[in-house]
């Protein structure tokens, strides 16, 4: 029997704004416990919430950037229940009316083009953080409490594991490009859960979701759906029924646990939150958005490939991270040439990350300092032997390239007029180098260069010296 | 209308309260009284009615994002009953659910 | 020191001349609440050691020294805050309300918290952990609710003025049961960052005084924008003390035909007589109709105790207020800690509330009770455009006995009826004494238009220089 698979993504991406979505504590990642709280995310007594401006902004972009139409009037509503980090034992979310809904994105699966639809996507509240002690006590921190959510609810549109990898990361990339979010998974800023049902192919009904919620990777994502798809189709074609359920992806063995199993929707009490107006949101403010909306990954890769001639491999290296693209783009920008720009971050940068396993963030490297040292490559300043020396220092210690050249006089020496006498010189010592050339031996050649870069310690521009001893051997 | 004991105790369990066994008749009993009385509401007509949430003149407020640091963790930490550490100790969530 | 015969501009004058000391009149404020509370219990919490703000301007500041009572639903940094409730029994809070800022701005003084049903729920003062408040007029009568505790400190002359809070009448019933003047503002005129929520969308603050101009004194001074609350109103706050002392000669006055019909006997008579007055003085009477008063009992039910249901959940005995002891597991000290915090009347709010919110019942309550609001208000808008005020009867009855309706819940309820629709509407409101119905105060209500309180504190003023009433003493303070 042929079986049809069913997903849909739920994501949610905090938002990067500097204080909360209700209250005016910071937000912060690794502070100590509570800290960075005020009396709004602790729920006391007669706190009101109110919106922080930046959290609409920036999920009006998200918006944007997947094609969403923003909704004119827009309000939050409460999500009742109980659980310590939820200590107003309701979340303000979005339910009746979220703040756009129907985009899409497209993705590419093995050649294919695909559009997935978003349902919806709607602004909400995150919660505080419980730790789960081993002395019958969980410990709460509500740093967390309040920091802004925009949940993306995709349409259940894609009908494989490798479709809904693809989905993810195009979407990420977009959100990242919008600088709303830092979309980092391993510190919580984009999670994801997902849920999953099959079908016997020619069945119109969708069979019984799973849920899978908080996977750690995308690898996680597409490995869980590939685990239930099989799991689900071995109950089905054993005769049984697959249960309404939230299972838990088990990292060491690769399988799917269950949960719990759902006896129907949670009665979440939803209603309109009354401390709060609705939104009108003016066409003029979404226009002024669109207007602010960074350069999208597409509108890039075009650039670079069609402007910058640069390979699309290489393009989509680049375009993996913003940070990397805004790297690349900072160090053309300031002078580097393009293609060079490219095999150097694309190469020797990122080898260093992986090899030190840092983020592009986090070294010493200036693009600035990387576009100074493309320039010195290219106009001969230093030779790419020496530029590797140069890149080091840069990487690791944030040296200026160019300073570091002139003290520690790197700069190529290319001067025929200093160079001639000096070929000049070591030719009249070396008259068996003469012979051995004149026979023929290749070597000798390579012994007079060495002699003249021993003399200048590794400066003398070798392109240069190698004409210059050319010309003198066949003069002699 | 009429409410059940069944339904009482599950709208008791939703606001996380209990109730012994002598209340419980007697809140089913006016709360059965108490909810014939909303549901007069019925013979309203109201197709077509927009609802009211609010009365409220002011639309779309926002506050500008500008972070305020809370100064004293201790003084937001004086009422709670038990603590540890600058944590909220609360005793472990035991999940109900069945595992597998 | 009692206030039975003293008012703002008296007490202000009396500091101005150096009579008394500010440290004095708050020494002999709580001297005499801890005498006079013996027989009404007003009080949670008396503040001994209270004593009146530094470097006083009088001059400045009409309120500067003068013992302001509140309502204990009010947060008070640093003052023990339970709305009633044993599960708040020992909060104290870190913050102060955006009404107790401004008042310490205008440097009143405070001397502590009054008594009020739980979480503000209830008519009569008699759902509080802390006991029930008595009233001055007579010691076997409730004082109404739920800021009762409030309304009997003015009357019995404990304090010129006090703050209480309304969400569907606990400011104005209880200020015609202890034959006071009371007023609710609009919706959205008084910050609401640090009242204990109840009905977030009708809950707010208000101000109880014997006097019309003293709460037209104190909301100049509690009005007004908030950075902290998102529906409260930018207009700007006109000086309140300006309408008073008109006439009220063309000012058009609906009289609800509804409202009248509540009333009978004496009750009627009282409330008649006032309207009569208003028309000997060149008012015009309309008779109008508010077709949809038979629904706004089981409309406001509905959805204050929905967002009750959803306000209170906060109080679980984690962060703050009673934890219940000898617990096994979380969903045990949620459980014990509400169901041993909360009295009876929170509980069955938060359960009705609950249930109207829940799956199956949303469209069929809580839906449709919004939907019904907004029939209510519509009824209002359409006496605005004729009228500048509507007046009537704030209650049905004078204040009833303690003990006598706190068992039928539908019979409580329903003393509400001529309230509650201006907390739907978020209209102004004010309860100014009209006289006596069997010994005990009855009150006129004045009804007005969104953020026009100044009518309403013109027609209250109006009937208080005519019918003197602050005139008389409360009888159950005669010994
Ligand atoms: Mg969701
Ligand atoms: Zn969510």
């Amino acid at each position: 029997m042929n079986f049809k698979s069913t997903i849909g993504l739920e994501v949610h991406f905090e938002l990067k704004t500097k204080s909360k979505i209700f209250s005016p504590s910071p937000v912060s990642y690794g502070a100590e416990a509570n800290t960075e709280t005020n009396v709004i995310d602790w729920a006391m007594p007669g706190v009101l919430p109110r919106l922080n401006k930046d959290v609409y902004r920036l999920g009006i972009m998200v918006a944007l950037a997947t094609h969403s139409h923003v909704l004119p009037v827009t309000h939050f509503d409460r999500k009742n229940y109980f659980y310590p980090d939820n200590p107003k034992a309701y979340q303000i979310t979005q339910f009746f009316q979220p703040l756009a809904r129907d985009g899409y994105i497209e993705i590419e699966v093995r050649g294919k083009k695909k559009r997935i639809g978003i349902h919806e996507m709607h602004i909400e509240e995150d919660a505080g953080k419980n730790t789960h002690g081993a002395n019958g006590y969980s410990y709460v921190d509500l740093n967390r409490q309040g920091v802004p959510l925009l949940e993306v609810v995709s349409e259940p549109d894609m009908e494989d594991p490798e479709e809904a990898y693809a989905y993810l990361t195009k979407l990420r990339q977009i959100v990242q490009f919008t600088g709303a979010s830092d979309v980092k998974m391993e510190e919580g800023s984009m999670r994801v859960d997902t849920n999953i049902s099959i079908r016997p192919a020619g069945q119109e009904k969708l069979g019984t979701k799973v849920e899978m919620k908080n996977l750690n990777s995308f690898d996680h994502v597409r490995r869980s759906l590939a685990y239930e798809e099989k799991r689900q189709q071995q109950v089905l074609l054993s005769g049984g029924r697959v249960q309404l359920s939230t299972r838990r992806f088990d990292e060491a063995t690769g399988k799917t646990v269950l949960e719990r199993v759902k006896e129907g929707d949670a009665d979440y009490r939803y209603f309109p939150e009354p401390d709060i107006a609705p939104y009108h949101i003016k066409q003029s403010w979404i226009d002024e958005i669109e207007e602010s909306l960074p350069e999208s990954p597409f509108e890039r890769r075009k650039r670079y490939v069609e402007e910058y001639g640069i390979k699309e491999y290489d393009a989509d290296v680049i375009l993996q991270t913003k940070e990397s693209s805004d790297f690349y783009d900072a160090a053309v920008a300031a002078g580097a040439d393009p293609t060079l720009a490219a095999n150097w971050l694309n190469t020797q940068v990122n080898g260093y990350l992986n090899e030190n396993q840092v983020g592009i963030a986090d070294i010493k490297l200036t693009p600035e300092h990387l576009a100074e040292m493309i320039k010195m490559i290219k106009d001969g300043t230093i030779s790419s032997k020496i530029a590797k020396k140069v890149f080091k220092e840069s990487i690791e210690n944030g040296t200026d390239p160019k300073k570091y050249v002139e003290d520690k006089g790197m700069v190529q020496l290319s001067d025929v007029s200093v160079l001639g006498p000096m070929v000049t010189k070591v030719v009249d010592d070396n008259p068996q180098s003469v012979e051995d050339f004149k026979n023929g031996k290749d070597r000798a050649i390579g012994f007079l260069v060495g002699q003249i870069m021993k003399q200048t310690r590794g400066k003398a521009n070798p392109k240069v010296v190698n004409q210059l001893l050319n010309k003198e051997l066949q003069s002699r | 209308m009429k409410i059940t004991k069944d339904e009482i105790n599950h709208v008791a369990a939703l606001s996380r309260l209990e109730f012994g066994e002598d209340e419980i008749d007697k809140f089913t009993e006016q709360m059965g009284d108490i909810i014939n009385m909303a549901h007069q509401l019925a013979e309203v007509d109201t197709e077509g009615v927009p609802e009211t949430v609010q009365v409220v003149d002011r639309e779309t407020d926002f506050r500008e994002d500008k972070p305020e640091h809370w100064e004293s963790r201790a003084e937001l930490m004086k009422n709670v009953p038990e603590k540890a550490d600058g944590f909220i100790k609360v005793p472990v969530i035991i999940d109900k659910d069945d595992n597998e | 020191m009692n206030y039975l015969n003293e008012n703002i501009d008296s007490l202000n004058k009396k500091l101005q001349d150096g009579e008394i000391t500010a440290e004095d009149l708050a020494k002999e404020t709580v001297k005499n609440i801890k005498e006079t509370d013996k027989k009404i219990n007003a009080w949670i919490t008396v503040d001994e050691e209270a004593k009146p703000a530094e470097n006083l301007d009088f001059n400045k500041n009409k309120l500067a020294g003068i013992p302001i009572a509140i309502k204990d639903n009010i947060i008070t940094n640093g003052m023990k805050t339970t709305a009633a409730s044993h599960i708040l029994y020992n909060y104290m809070p870190v913050y102060d309300a955006t009404v107790i800022s401004k008042l310490k701005k205008a440097q009143a003084t405070f001397v502590g918290k009054t008594n009020m049903d739980e979480f503000a729920m209830g008519s009569s003062t008699e759902h509080s952990y802390y006991g029930e408040t008595h009233n001055p007029w007579n010691l076997d009568k409730v004082p109404g609710g739920s800021s009762g505790g409030s309304a009997a400190a003015v009357a019995s002359g404990e304090v010129v003025a006090a703050l209480g809070s309304d969400t569907g009448g606990s400011i104005r019933q209880p200020a015609a049961f202890n034959g006071i003047f009371g007023i609710k503002p609009t919706y959205g005129r008084v910050s609401r960052w640090g009242l204990i929520a109840f009905g977030s969308s009708l809950d707010q603050i208000g101000v109880m005084s014997k006097r019309v101009k003293d709460s037209a004194e104190v909301l100049n001074v509690i009005a007004g924008p908030d950075e902290h609350d998102a529906t409260v109103s930018e207009q700007e706050v006109p000086d309140y003390t300006s309408f008073l002392g008109q006439d009220v000669k063309g000012l058009r006055v609906a009289v609800p035909k509804e409202y009248m019909d509540a009333v009978d006997g004496e009750m009627r008579e009282v409330i008649q007589k006032q309207i009569d007055v208003l028309k000997d003085a060149g008012a015009i009477i309309n008779e109008v109709s508010l077709p949809h008063t038979k629904y706004v009992v089981p409309t406001y039910y509905i959805v204050a105790s929905s967002e009750a249901s959803s306000n209170l959940q906060r109080y679980d005995g984690i962060r703050y207020g009673y934890r219940a002891k000898d617990t096994k597991n979380l969903l045990d000290v949620y459980v014990k800690s509400r169901s041993e915090g909360f009295g009876d009347e929170v509980k069955r709010r938060i359960m009705l509330g609950s249930f109207a919110l829940s799956a199956g019942a949303y469209d069929e309550f809580f839906k449709k009770a919004a939907q019904v609001r907004t029939l209510i208000c519509r009824d209002f808008e359409k006496i605005f455009e004729e009228n500048d005020v509507i007046v009537g009867p704030t209650t049905t009855e004078p204040a009833f006995g303690i003990g006598e309706e706190i068992s039928d819940p539908i019979k409580m309820y329903n003393n509400d009826i001529l309230t509650i629709s201006a907390n739907l509407a978020g209209i102004p409101a004010g309860s100014v004494p009209a006289g006596l119905v069997d010994g005990m105060p009855a009150g006129l209500q004045i009804m007005a238009k969104r953020f026009d309180e100044g009518n309403v504190f013109k027609v209250a003023d109006f009937i208080e220089r005519n019918n003197k009433f602050y005139e008389k003493t409360p009888t159950g303070m005669e010994d």
